[in-house]
């Protein structure tokens, strides 16, 4: 039943950054694109996100609730020294979701949506941001419980260059993804040439920040390289994630988007296949080279296998649920 | 501020906040899915006005208990970890469960604020009301887990360890169904007058009256419910928590000394020092009958139990009493309209009848708050009653009382922000919500 609970937490975590993220980018791509355009942006990123944006951040709830009840010493591991980053980045998912609401729903439309607007971009920047810091934090070995004063304790545990690579790589993650899912929502040709600008652009950014990653692991010591690479599947992942990146550019040149989209899916769950089976099933490496394994680390069999059938049973309910309101959304449109 | 104070004033402001929410978000759909009923029996479109309306409301409300939801959810481990660690695994289970309600939740909002005209008219329908059932759903389900702090249960705390860990049985502890029956009668009181005063001041402006009143009524009757429903509830959840919690018991009704034929203590002012109670009402033998249905059994006072292991008596007393006092008015407010429903139907238009609904708008909020004051702070100074202590479970990390402003100023702002939206929906009810006003144009119909 572990697995069954493991798998979940994965899921959930792959959903939340795939469809948390394209949300999370939109408010991104919105803040990056010039005034002129930008009402356009908006419309377009706003048709793809409105009916599901509740829905994608119960992932993120998902993934508390497995780490808390079936790893619990890794939820407060996480939640003693990552204290700052996460609150920020609660911050930035408080901001954004309310100011969202707020922009959306407001009966009135006038100068205060302007206001919900900059909250909404700058809170849809902040929180991916941390949440690659916080993801970055608990490999990077910068948790050191053995510490004995505040900045390395809780300031340093999380506070370092390649958990600024990290942060911004999920930002270029997540704009791209927004993008990209966008294509399928523009209505004539110049919207869809103005995305696929768009989704060229985040793109490079994706390989850069990505870059970015590789070279601070290096420069810190980390050994990204060697878990990425050493074992077949994490070879597999990447040259998966790479492949997919040139079918991409030639489905988004001969504007077939359905396969865009679904290769981005892939692409991304490659890429966080590649990041988390290296040193699977370590979730946690600290300082003091003590590492927190899911497998070890884990709550009573009782309540894992609860867990389990818990997780087994809501997601017969969410997701034939969750699919059946996006298709029916999808359908809505277009007919 | 000491990072302890700081992290249960962050706690008890993040779960007083949250509360509202949450119980707006338990209710307002079954009251905005009552509307869509009436809308599709009667094809009045002034009660599809209202319905969507309301629905803005809960969409609105629900998307602010969700992300104050969440930020507990993170809280928990931010303030707690103590707690959570040993606590996660064994009272996980109603919020692994109420995850899927959630979810369930969300979507059926999705569909609901977006399906106007797209699907089967029932099958939009129930996914209002479907909101309102996973809304209940995740209340009862987190409920449950508070319940378990207050009577532990579904393991054995043998030398500092925590075995035979059952979460099931941790799930269904003694507390959970007294609690959760309270608490969600006392959500559809609050909700159903808060709603109802809202509308009686508008009512008495003598702005769109008909929809007004249309909406008046269909709240009322939510507090009707809420209000005659709200002592029944009390007395079992007050007969399980004499049974499970003694000390809580003897402190919210600051009952110093152990006795037979204990009186019922109303108001006064609660000496911790002194071991008594000054200017208080009392009203004999009718604490022993609340408990036990026995007028002469004996009720356990404070002195029986350890100093160190007493919960703040005054706050705890206060709390109790101001809870008492609304539910009570509550209950008259709600016999007077009740008798004036059946007999005296002129007083249902009386500007007196809706100022006492308008003054009322808080009152069931305020019952809530204090309701949950008792429940907590009556805990303490235990986070598991009778195994671990609030302050054995705070976080390590110094500064929470930086966290604490800052989440204060978070709440203080969001709250400000809603109800300004939510009075920019009131205003714009004649154009957007309301078809019989002439400012209503035929554009937003549709939308």
């Amino acid at each position: 039943m572990i697995y069954v609970v493991i798998g979940f937490l994965w899921l959930s975590i792959c959903l939340y950054v795939i469809l948390g993220g394209a949300d999370f980018g939109a408010g991104i791509v919105e803040l990056f694109t010039k005034k002129k355009a930008r009402h356009k942006t908006k419309e377009i990123m706003y048709e793809s996100i409105a009916p599901v944006w509740e829905a994608n951040h119960m992932w993120l709830i998902i993934a508390i609730v497995i780490l808390f009840v079936g790893f619990p010493e890794i939820y407060t591991t996480m939640s003693t020294y990552l204290h700052i980053p996460l609150v920020l980045m609660l911050l930035g998912i408080i901001a954004r979701g309310t100011a969202f609401t707020f922009r959306h729903y407001d009966a009135v439309k006038d100068d205060w949506q302007v206001l919900y607007t900059q909250i909404f971009y700058y809170a849809s920047l902040l929180t991916p941001f941390f949440l690659g810091l916080i993801a970055a934090a608990t490999v990077s070995q910068s948790i050191n419980p053995n510490a004995t004063n505040f900045l390395d304790l809780y300031i340093f545990s999380w506070l370092n260059w390649f958990g600024v690579a990290v942060g911004l790589f999920m930002v270029a993650i997540c704009a791209y993804l927004a993008s990209i899912f966008s294509l399928r929502e523009t209505r004539d040709k110049l919207d869809l040439t103005l995305m696929i600008k768009k989704s060229k652009q985040t793109m490079i950014f994706v390989v850069i920040t990505g870059l970015l990653v590789f070279i601070t692991a290096y420069l810190s010591g980390i050994p990204l390289v060697t878990w990425v690479f050493s074992k077949p599947l994490g070879i597999m992942a990447i040259s998966f994630a790479t492949v997919a990146l040139a079918l991409i550019l030639r489905a988004m040149n001969q504007r077939k988007l359905l396969p865009v989209r679904a290769l981005a899916g892939f692409q991304i769950i490659m890429i966080l296949v590649a990041a988390t089976y290296q040193h699977n099933p370590d979730i946690i490496l600290l300082g003091n080279g003590q590492h927190l394994s899911l497998l070890e680390h884990i709550a009573a069999p009782k309540t894992i296998s609860a867990l389990g059938w818990a997780l087994m049973l809501g997601s017969l309910f969410i997701l034939p649920f969750l699919f059946y309101l996006m298709f029916s959304f999808t359908k809505a449109k277009k007919s | 501020m000491d990072d302890f104070i700081a992290a249960r004033a962050q706690m008890a402001l993040s779960l007083g906040f949250h509360i509202i929410f949450a119980c707006v978000g338990m209710v307002m759909p079954f009251l905005m899915a009552f509307a869509h009923w009436k809308y599709l029996k009667t094809n009045n479109e002034v009660y599809k006005g209202l319905t969507k309306a309301w629905s803005k409301g809960v969409a609105i409300l629900f998307a602010t208990g969700a992300v104050s939801g969440t930020m507990l959810s993170f809280e928990l481990g931010l303030l707690w970890p103590g707690f959570m660690k040993h606590a996660g695994p064994i009272f996980g289970m109603p919020f692994s469960l109420e995850g899927t309600a959630f979810f369930i939740e969300a979507i059926a909002i999705g569909f609901f604020l977006y399906g106007w005209d797209k699907f089967n008219k029932w099958f939009h329908w129930f996914c209002g009301f479907l909101v309102g059932l996973s809304g209940l759903a995740s209340g009862i389900l987190v409920v449950a887990a508070n319940a378990w702090m207050n009577s532990p249960a579904g393991f054995d705390y043998i030398d500092g360890q925590y075995l035979n860990i059952d979460p099931i049985k941790a799930m269904f502890n003694d507390a959970w169904f007294p609690q959760a029956l309270h608490m969600t009668v006392a959500a559809f009181c609050a909700t159903g007058f808060a709603v109802a005063g809202v509308h009686a001041y508008l009512i008495m402006k003598k702005k769109n009256v008909e929809f007004h009143t249309k909406a008046f009524k269909i709240a009322a009757g939510f507090a009707l419910i809420g209000a005659f429903g709200a002592p029944l509830s009390g007395d079992v959840a007050a007969k399980s928590v004499a049974k499970r919690q003694p000390i809580k018991l003897a402190a919210m009704e600051a009952h110093f000394e152990t006795e037979r034929g204990a009186a019922f203590v109303i108001g006064g002012i609660p000496d911790e020092k002194k071991g008594e109670i000054k200017y208080a009402l009392k009203i004999p033998k009718v604490l022993s009958f609340l408990v036990s249905n026995d007028f002469n059994s004996e009720v356990k006072g404070l002195n029986d139990f350890p100093r160190d292991e007493w919960p703040p008596v005054a706050v705890v007393h206060y709390a109790f009493q101001i809870m008492i006092f609304f539910g009570v008015v509550m209950i008259c407010i709600g016999a007077v309209y009740l008798y004036s429903l059946f007999f005296k139907k002129e007083w249902l238009t009386k500007n007196w009848l809706l100022k006492t609904f308008l003054f009322a708008t808080p009152f069931g909020y305020i019952a809530l708050e204090a309701g949950w004051t008792v429940t907590e702070v009556g805990r303490q100074p235990w986070i598991i009653y009778g195994v671990m202590r609030t302050i054995d479970a705070v976080t390590p990390m110094p500064g929470i009382q930086y966290s604490f402003y800052f989440f204060t100023a978070i709440f203080v702002s969001l709250s400000l922000i809603i109800i300004f939206l939510l009075r920019r929906q009131i205003k714009m009810v004649p154009k957007l919500y309301d078809p019989t006003d002439i400012q209503f144009n035929d554009k937003n119909k549709k939308s």
